[in-house]
């Protein structure tokens, strides 16, 4: 019944090459966060603008991001925008999928930290001369990225194991479509597979020390 | 010199200020007392242009503050305000929350921001605490630290909504005696409060309000032992 040989050798020899799909990997989470968080101050300061044609833009961003799969939403960064006459690498496509998910959950969630900031915060910088934007940057928006911190945190967790989405874009790259070449070129299935949610398991770890790090710069008070 | 005429604000159909007239000359130490409801501490954010206004006008220094025209960010440079809720901004020290807006707004220098802050926080007390987050302070430490951070900005008046009501009554007196300190100083105040004692003694002139009319103004030996308007002489008859 069960005759598949492990060769753990032939698959730990690719190893250098699905190290070099991790960077890539981390390097589009990263990209995609930092676009997201981006995009969803935007898409906050959107929602609070009171105006309805920004503020209905910003909630359809999030409840197409937080209620369809975000396969289909790189799918359509992909093949959905190639057929309007938009054609991206799958790199991009990948990038622009993630990145599209990211800002509108993180706008929900700073939806949400905002509702802990009593409106007296920006009304004191107000009272002191402040611009309304200037209020919302360096009184508001410290605020809301402290209080959301950890559901950022998380969101980075999930840009990673995102990018595994990439291969139904034809991303071949990143960690995830690197193996599965390697699986199409050697037949090690589990061996590949294994060592790589290994290493999507250390890269989840990394972002997890790194998010602590900053976390005890954020919060001395 | 804050000039107010006419005045009248209404929260949909309840109509807090009735028409109110008040001059207030560079230097006096004005403080409005009455019950709660009465419009005082909805004068003071109409005053610095927080609150529209329904009727009337307000003017500062001859700078109309409801006027379309009117930069009111500019305006707010002169007006300080102080909240019952001093709205500490928690992720900054003292000494950022007091450099903040001299940064931002007045453009100065870090160094120059700093020196402006320590000199503000020792005035009020607060010298020892300008690294510290206000979440360690108490109440009435923080609420000193919302005065620095108004006064940072060099205003020429303050105004200062119920700055003592939130306090725990052992805290009430330190910030009483900040307010002491800037009246002693010449600066040109206007205090809504709850604090007859401080009021009398501190005041050049007393305002009573009573349901969005100012019913009676004058020198506070006038007004609190001879009182005229019989809402007055029943509002301190019931503080008494």
């Amino acid at each position: 019944m069960f005759n598949y040989r492990f060769q753990w050798k032939q698959a730990w020899n690719r190893l250098p090459e699905m190290l070099d799909g991790a960077l890539i990997t981390m390097q589009v989470a990263i990209l995609s966060m930092i676009l997201g968080i981006v995009l969803a101050i935007l898409l906050t300061l959107f929602r609070r603008s009171g105006n309805r044609v920004l503020s209905g833009v910003a909630t359809t961003w999030v409840e197409i991001a937080r209620n369809t799969p975000a396969l289909f939403q790189i799918y359509m960064a992909h093949f959905g925008l190639a057929g309007i006459g938009i054609h991206l690498s799958p790199y991009s496509s990948l990038l622009l999928g993630i990145t599209f998910n990211n800002a509108g959950y993180l706008a929900e969630n700073f939806r949400g930290a905002l509702k802990a900031i009593p409106d007296t915060q920006p009304r004191a910088g107000r009272s002191l001369g402040m611009s309304d934007l200037q209020a919302f940057r360096f009184i508001v928006l410290p605020q809301m990225i402290r209080i959301s911190f950890p559901t950022i945190t998380n969101q980075m967790v999930w840009a990673v194991l995102m990018t595994s989405l990439g291969v139904t874009v034809g991303m071949n790259m990143d960690l995830y479509g690197v193996t599965q070449d390697l699986n199409a070129l050697t037949f090690r299935t589990f061996e590949l597979f294994a060592i790589a949610a290994v290493i999507f398991y250390v890269i989840v770890k990394i972002i997890q020390a790194g998010a602590w790090l900053i976390s005890r710069r954020l919060f001395r008070y | 010199m804050i000039e107010i005429e006419n005045v009248r604000k209404s929260f949909g159909s309840l109509e807090v200020l009735k028409g109110i007239d008040l001059t207030v000359p560079r230097g006096e130490v004005l403080t409005v007392i009455g019950g709660s409801g009465s419009g005082k501490s909805t004068l003071l954010t109409c005053i610095n242009g927080l609150e529209p206004i329904n009727a009337g006008r307000i003017l500062v220094d001859g700078t109309e503050v409801h006027a379309k025209t009117t930069n009111l960010n500019r305006l707010r440079q002169k007006i300080g305000i102080v909240f019952q809720q001093w709205n500490a901004f928690p992720h900054l020290t003292v000494k950022e929350n007091v450099m903040l807006a001299p940064r931002k707004v007045l453009r100065q220098s870090k160094a120059e921001a700093e020196e402006m802050a320590v000199r503000q926080l020792t005035h009020v007390g607060l010298g020892d605490k300008l690294d510290v987050y206000p979440g360690r302070l108490s109440g009435g430490q923080q609420q000193r630290m919302a005065i620095a951070r108004a006064l940072a900005m060099t205003p020429d008046y303050m105004l200062f909504d119920e700055v003592t009501s939130a306090l725990d009554p052992q805290l009430v007196g330190e910030v009483l005696d900040t307010l002491r300190l800037l009246a002693s100083e010449g600066m040109t105040m206007i205090c809504v409060t709850h604090e007859m004692k401080f009021a009398r003694e501190v005041s050049d002139r007393v305002a009573f309000f009573h349901k969005g009319v100012m019913a009676e103004i004058a020198p506070p030996a006038d007004l609190f032992d001879n009182p005229k308007d019989p809402e007055l002489q029943r509002f301190l008859a019931a503080t008494h």
